[in-house]
């Protein structure tokens, strides 16, 4: 199989980029009043809910979506399946462009935007969260250094620092590959190490030590899924071939990624007897039953048919599915589990909070459509019309 | 395909073994200061005169109250301390009757109660909250990013934060007096001025000591627990009370140190990065393995 990326000879201005360019200018003014008006001024945070969805979504899933990143470079690079070098590109540009995204909401969300240098110098060793921030920040830096190649392809000739770069890399591109990997290793399971230190304050149907486990092996699971729904959503709206040439034996390593966190989870909750409040109606225990139901259950059972991973429609909604029911969990330990008992009220996002979000997203879907339109990134070649 | 596929089912093993293998495992041990000041409430003695919320505010400059501090209305509602007031007094009404057969409310002052081994001292990502030798959970805002892992973290949901502040926020919690206690050798504000006696303030060790004697002189006026002797750890701040504490607005709390888990977790996993570094090497070594042999593949192939 030759894979040869290109960039994609597609219309840039649609009406899908001008609905884009919309979400991003409302959140872009939504940002103007949050550094005029304080945190306060745009969010629905108070002194018992200190982080929302810019933490919950942006932060936390964020960082489990870019697990395609990692996750295609361990099998095409690191274990040699070359056959997989197709979608590694694709993978490492929205890692990059999700990390950017983290970053930046990160940036946003803490109240001394400026003083985000800090824990650089002023360290805590007994911080997840200075872990997460010291990999996420390295992170970041190896990705881009990642994609230094894709860039230098395009603008080598023009940027002699570009190609000076690239041919660096040549021989020492090895060591970023697998820093990448063991970076996101590491700061994938503390992210689930963040909420251990609240156990009086995280639902019993998600609070368990084993929190950091869970989320790495959720983060291995949700890798693929991810690369096959955005390659999907990618070729379908760029009218590229659909690669299901590669997606379909990807999906099969899912199987067993996705039933080992499975494995984990459900035999977490039965040791723990947190199964107890299961079906007691309340708004915790319902999502639980959406995450694990719809978001890990069935598409495990869906991908074990050889007629899903072949079929394009029905493999596209097992990793939907998936990759919704990991964002879901990311949002069900920061913000649905989280009770505060001396609140009054229930912590609901503001339109300010969906609306940045919103942008954020929106940004990313921009210019991963303008980065495969100038670099080149994928390797689907047109569709015959 | 057979193959890779065993090749990447061990090297799932090898990742998930890399990440189960213990440190040599030294058991968590708390940082607590041994001879920490405290404070001693004593819920039976307070009359909720808010004469330490004004003291409060006064020592540590504080912006004018909404309403004026001998303004008892305010107990109507139950309030949390914020970023304007690092204490309040709540009233509560448990059934209680005093001698004259009237319902007698109890008074309970709420601030932080710098714990022995503080989550939000463990949480800080920067090291802006310390617990310092002499008891106190001290805050430096020039470390501070604004994250509000410490409010997150917080059992008691004491942090509170500048939320209107664009620019600058800060994290806002009783300070326990520290400059004016280490320096001035006076005691905390509130601790000063009751007029009471309802606040204590001396070494740990020696509150927890009166605490219990008050118990055993008048069982039937106290309910048999030191609140905070224990909670989290142990906190500085004591409380006697003469009503159940669940019924006065305070919450059952694990007796182990909040931070302890994540702690173990940490050290665990990433003393000396002992686990990234493993982990690399493991990587590496199987990167040149797998690269050589598609070399060596392409040599067959070539030949």
């Amino acid at each position: 199989m030759t894979h040869d990326p290109k960039p994609v000879k597609a219309p840039f201005w649609t009406p899908g980029t001008l609905v884009m360019l919309a979400f991003m200018a409302a959140g872009a003014l939504t940002l103007v009043f949050r550094y005029t008006f304080g945190l306060g001024g745009v969010t629905n945070l108070n002194n018992h809910y200190p982080w929302g969805i810019w933490i919950g979504l942006d932060v936390a899933s964020g960082v489990a979506l870019a697990a395609g990143g990692f996750t295609t470079a361990f099998l095409a690079h690191i274990l040699g399946r070359h056959y997989y070098e197709a979608v590694t590109r694709p993978a490492l540009l929205t890692a990059a462009l999700g990390y950017t995204f983290v970053a930046i909401a990160v940036f946003v969300d803490i109240g001394r935007s400026w003083a985000i240098w800090k824990p650089i110098f002023y360290q805590n060793h007994t911080s997840a969260l200075f872990e997460v921030a010291m990999c996420v920040m390295t992170y970041v830096t190896v990705l881009w250094i990642e994609f230094i190649p894709v860039l230098a392809e395009r603008l080598g000739s023009r940027i002699p620092l570009l190609a000076f770069l690239d041919r660096i890399l040549d021989k020492t591109m090895w060591i970023f590959i697998i820093l990448g990997v063991v970076l996101s290793c590491m700061h994938q399971s503390s992210l689930g190490t963040l909420l251990v230190i609240a156990p009086t304050k995280v639902s019993p149907l998600w609070y368990t030590p084993m929190l950091p486990l869970l989320f790495l092996t959720s983060a291995f699971a949700v890798g693929y899924p991810m690369v096959i729904a955005e390659t999907t959503i990618a070729t379908s709206s760029l009218r590229l071939e659909s690669e299901m040439n590669v997606l379909s034996p990807l999906s099969r390593f899912t199987i067993l990624t996705l039933g080992v966190y499975m494995a984990l989870k459900l035999g977490d909750l039965i040791m723990r007897g947190a199964y107890a409040t299961l079906l007691d109606g309340s708004p915790q225990s319902n999502s639980f039953l959406v995450e694990m139901g719809l978001g890990v259950v069935v598409p495990w059972f869906m991908l074990l048919f050889g007629t899903v991973r072949r079929s394009r429609r029905l493999l596209f909604a097992a990793a939907l599915m998936i990759v919704g029911g990991v964002m879901l969990n990311r949002f069900n330990v920061f913000v649905v589990s989280f009770k505060a008992p001396y609140a009054t009220e229930p912590y609901y996002p503001a339109i300010g909070e969906i609306l940045v979000t919103a942008g954020a997203v929106a940004t990313i879907f921009f210019l991963y459509r303008l980065f495969v339109t100038w670099f080149p990134v994928l390797s689907a070649r047109r569709q015959e019309v | 395909m057979k193959v890779s596929r065993r090749v990447f089912l061990g090297n799932l093993g090898a990742l998930g073994a890399a990440a189960a293998v213990p440190d040599n495992a030294r058991a968590w041990e708390s940082k607590a200061p041994p001879a920490p000041y405290g404070c001693l409430v004593d819920l039976t003695r307070c009359v909720g005169c808010r004469k330490c919320e004004q003291a409060c505010n006064e020592v540590n400059k504080l912006p004018e109250p909404e309403m004026p501090f001998d303004d008892l209305t305010v107990m109507d509602r139950l309030r949390r301390p914020d970023h304007r007031s690092y204490t309040v007094v709540n009233r509560y009404y448990t059934g209680r009757l005093d001698d004259r057969d009237r319902l007698a409310p109890t008074f309970v002052k709420v601030q932080c109660m710098h714990c022995q081994d503080p989550a939000c001292v463990s949480a800080c990502i920067t090291g802006a909250l310390t617990k310092k030798e002499n008891g106190t959970v001290h805050y430096d805002v020039e470390k501070c990013i604004g994250c509000r892992y410490c409010m997150a973290a917080c059992p008691f949901e004491i942090p509170a934060y500048e939320y209107h502040e664009p620019i600058t926020p800060r994290v806002r919690k009783c300070t326990f007096c520290y400059e004016r206690v280490e320096q001035e050798g006076k005691l905390p504000g509130c601790a000063s001025i009751c007029p009471v006696e309802a606040i204590t303030f001396g070494r740990r060790n020696d509150l927890l000591g009166q605490a219990h004697a008050r118990i055993d002189n008048d069982p039937a006026k106290y309910v048999d627990h030191v609140y905070g002797e224990n909670e989290v750890g142990g906190t500085s701040w004591l409380y006697l009370s003469g009503v159940s504490f669940a019924k006065v607005g305070f919450h059952e709390m694990p007796t182990e140190p909040m931070p302890k888990v994540t702690e173990t977790i940490q050290s665990t996993m990433f003393s000396y990065l002992w686990s990234p570094i493993a982990l690399f090497a493991a990587l590496g070594a199987l990167m040149g393995f797998t690269s050589r042999r598609s070399r060596s593949k392409e040599d067959d192939h070539d030949a």
